[in-house]
């Protein structure tokens, strides 16, 4: 298979491209994903950007996008494959005059009666796709299973039709919220990406190139004053999203540096618990 | 370099991180696709393949930084600076100090008299320069630490020697005044303390550069594998509660969340499934209409077993304070599984502290009050545990009812004080469960004054919870 990426800064410069911000370790990892040929578990706080990221290097590579959203009560019949029992029945009445039953029984189990979904998508898929499970940690630990062979071989096993194995190695990303562990077995398949709130040098030029129309000192001022906000011992620390957010509004509000006043008024887009708002406009005002 | 390399997978593996073979082999593959003179790439290739579980990062780190990033000719360790690619860096010095102090840059770093050292440091901190920032530590770490090779200290104290020398409280102070006269007038309120953090941030990559110094030295002194052992550290959850360091007090309190959240989400999830019921009649017939009365989909009764209520009474003394705070804050986070939660402290005398709790969303705040505001001093201010259980079970005694669960948090050292255990048996008697969480070794137990034992027999069970791991085991036997 041809090598997508020529190295790490080709990496970071092709996100750079499309409005990613990655960190060495962001680009060194997806390099490696691809060149490995594994896939990625994205772990991190949420807004920081995990699903962006997938996005984007799906954007960057001119792939095709499929995502799977899990949740509790996730299935194969919604992950992986169905059989379409209705267009089933429906060959079985059309040919009820035939007596040949071996002939309908290789019919009805051909691909023309599956119904793929995102996992069998990606893997038959002939153009190249980038896959996106996300926020795993929702499923099951045994539905986790689903996914194991997927993500080590890239084939999906159909007991009526046999093996279906990849026509190239999709890009997978997987996202968790890390609300509960992930059992081993999918860990160790995985690229191991932790992705937290970035250093304020990168927020800043996150925010410089998210917010159309912000100046370099109002994305100077917004990045200082949310990582001295992320000092604070609070509930929930302001995401990238709310920061951005945040930057958005003030510039909505025309203006082009901040002071505490408009801060604290403004409060509210960044932190999402009262008692927050409260803590951070007191930490702001007084020191 | 497999030598090397295998060397370092042990050490992760000693270190407590679970690196299994298929990872070895995963690491080394990643990093035949990676450039070796990159270090940066190395480490994150690396870090993808080996570490799974962000609490491990920090361990990762540490074995690196000993086995990867010291090692190469240019690292050697020479008494006097000026050779190789220092080189470099000690003319710029020269420059800066040109800029700085206007005075002709003299011979080396090594004619400096402190003074001048920490002006250039002070220069250097204000515009925020790595390079600089780097060759000062290492021009700190050999004027101040007093290092010689072979002697058995460890790198702690060559830190702490070094970085008393340098002041760097006072150079907060001094930074703040600067950046005052540059803007010239006073700054508002926001402005300063973003200006402290932006400062706070440059001292603290400072004080890292002059720890890897340090670090790097001890390496060259003593080899990689011995040096390994002295700098490893638990995991966070492996960190026990009574002796932990301040810097480990941070981690576990950052770990704790993640880890409530976790138990939260686990312990929904236990009290929704796995149960089977009898036939719902009315819910199955109300479905059926669906189907033109057939009933199609049966439905099923699901047992909702009710919350516990859980009382916590928990010793908050010096020598077990850390372990009663971990433990209340983590009941508090995930109070949602219980159906009510009422909290007691003591040291001689017992308070109830379970309006602090309900007053405030905030966790950390109620945990100060506690330390602050609880009233739970009656003699001297040791533990007596014997007279706060006499004195709960009086004023309380008669809320315990057979839906409660007990929880005692201590060591049961009781300094030789009437152990009241009767009062014990009482309260087991009227409630579900009495557990006894002791933070101590299990081999402590019932030695000098500690009288767990006899408070043991009359409950479901004492429990040794001696770091997170421990804790969140039991809480999750609990709910």
């Amino acid at each position: 298979m041809d090598n997508r990426f020529e190295s790490v800064q080709s990496v970071r410069d092709g996100l750079k491209d499309v409005n990613y911000l990655a960190d060495d370790g962001i680009a060194g990892v997806v390099f490696l994903a691809e060149r490995l040929g594994k896939p990625i578990l994205v772990e991190g706080p949420a807004g920081t950007g995990k699903t962006q990221l997938a996005k984007s290097v799906a954007e960057l590579l001119g792939a095709k996008l499929i995502r799977l959203q899990c949740y509790e009560g996730l299935d194969e019949s919604k992950a992986l494959y169905e059989w379409n029992y209705k267009k089933q029945l429906l060959r079985i009445q059309a040919d009820r005059n035939s007596d040949a039953w071996s002939d309908i029984h290789e019919d009805i189990f051909g691909s023309e009666f599956l119904l793929t979904r995102p996992l069998l998508e990606a893997i038959t898929s002939k153009e190249p796709v980038v896959l996106l499970i996300d926020e795993v940690d929702r499923v099951e630990v045994e539905t986790e299973a689903l996914l194991l062979e997927i993500l080590s071989e890239y084939q999906v096993s159909i007991p009526e039709l046999g093996t279906i194995t990849a026509f190239q190695i999709p890009l997978v990303f997987l996202t968790s919220n890390n609300t509960r562990e992930l059992s081993e077995a999918l860990k160790r398949r995985c690229l191991f990406l932790h992705v937290d709130y970035p250093q304020m040098e990168r927020e800043k030029e996150i925010v410089l190139t998210k917010v159309p129309g912000v100046t370099e000192m109002l994305a100077d001022q917004i990045a200082r004053i949310v990582r001295s906000i992320r000092q604070i011992d609070l509930k929930k620390a302001p995401s990238v999203s709310e920061t951005i957010d945040w930057a958005r509004t003030l510039v909505l509000l025309g203006l082009d540096s901040v002071n505490a006043e408009q801060a604290k008024e403004t409060l509210h887009v960044l932190l999402k618990y009262q008692s927050d708002i409260a803590k951070a406009a007191k930490e702001l005002s007084d020191d | 370099m497999l030598d090397l390399f295998s060397g370092f997978i042990i050490e992760l593996r000693n270190a407590g991180l679970p690196v299994s073979l298929t990872e070895n082999l995963d690491a080394m593959h990643a990093i035949s696709h990676i450039p070796l003179e990159d270090r940066e790439a190395f480490k994150y290739a690396l870090g993808a393949t080996l570490v799974k579980n962000q609490a491990h990062w920090r361990s990762f780190e540490t074995v690196f930084e000993v086995y990867f990033s010291l090692r190469g000719p240019e690292y050697s360790i020479t008494d006097g600076d000026g050779e190789g690619s220092i080189d470099d860096l000690l003319q710029q010095m020269q420059d800066a100090q040109m800029k700085g102090e206007g005075n002709g840059g003299a011979g080396g770093m090594d004619s400096l008299t402190p003074e001048e050292l920490m002006n250039i440091l002070m220069n250097a901190l204000m515009n925020g320069d790595q390079a600089l920032m780097r060759a000062l530590a290492r021009q700190a770490v050999q004027r101040f630490a007093g290092m010689e090779p072979g002697r058995p200290v460890g790198g702690t104290y060559y830190l702490y020697r070094t970085l008393r020398n340098l002041d760097l409280d006072g150079m907060l102070d001094k930074l703040m005044e600067a950046s005052k006269k540059e803007v010239g007038g006073e700054l508002t309120k926001l402005e300063e303390r973003l200006e402290k953090d932006e400062y706070n941030d440059r001292i603290e990559k400072f004080k890292q550069e002059v720890e890897a110094e340090i670090r790097r030295r001890l390496v060259a002194d003593r080899g990689a594998e011995a040096m390994a052992k002295t700098l490893r550290k638990p995991l966070p959850e492996d960190v026990e509660f009574m002796h932990a360091s301040r810097d480990e007090m941070q981690n576990l309190k950052k770990s704790l969340q993640p880890l409530t959240r976790k138990l939260a989400a686990r312990l929904a999830r236990k009290r929704r499934h796995g149960r089977k019921g009898p036939l719902d009649f009315r819910n199955t017939v109300r479905h059926s209409l669906a189907y033109g009365g057939v009933p199609a989909e049966p439905k099923f009764k699901y047992p909702r077993p009710a919350k516990p209520e859980l009382i916590v009474i928990a010793d908050i003394s010096g020598s077990v304070a850390a372990f009663a705070r971990f433990t209340l804050m983590l009941v508090y986070a995930i109070s949602g599984q219980f159906s009510k939660v009422r909290s007691f402290v003591f040291i001689d005398g017992i308070d109830e502290v379970t309006e602090y709790f309900k007053k405030t969303e905030d966790i950390s705040e109620a945990i100060h009050r506690i330390n602050t505001e609880a009233d739970v001093i009656w003699v001297d201010g040791h533990s007596d545990y014997g007279h706060a259980f006499e004195v709960f079970w009086d004023k309380y005694g008669k809320e315990i009812n057979p839906k409660s669960t007990v929880l005692l948090l201590g060591d049961a050292r009781n300094n030789y004080h009437a152990s009241q255990a009767w009062v014990i048996k009482e309260i087991r008697q009227k409630a579900r469960h009495v557990y006894w969480l002791n933070p101590e070794p299990r081999s402590y137990w019932n030695t000098g004054d500690s009288i767990v034992g006899e408070y043991g027999t009359h409950t479901d069970g004492v429990y040794e919870c001696r770091n997170l791991r421990q804790l969140e085991a039991f809480v999750e036997k609990l709910a």
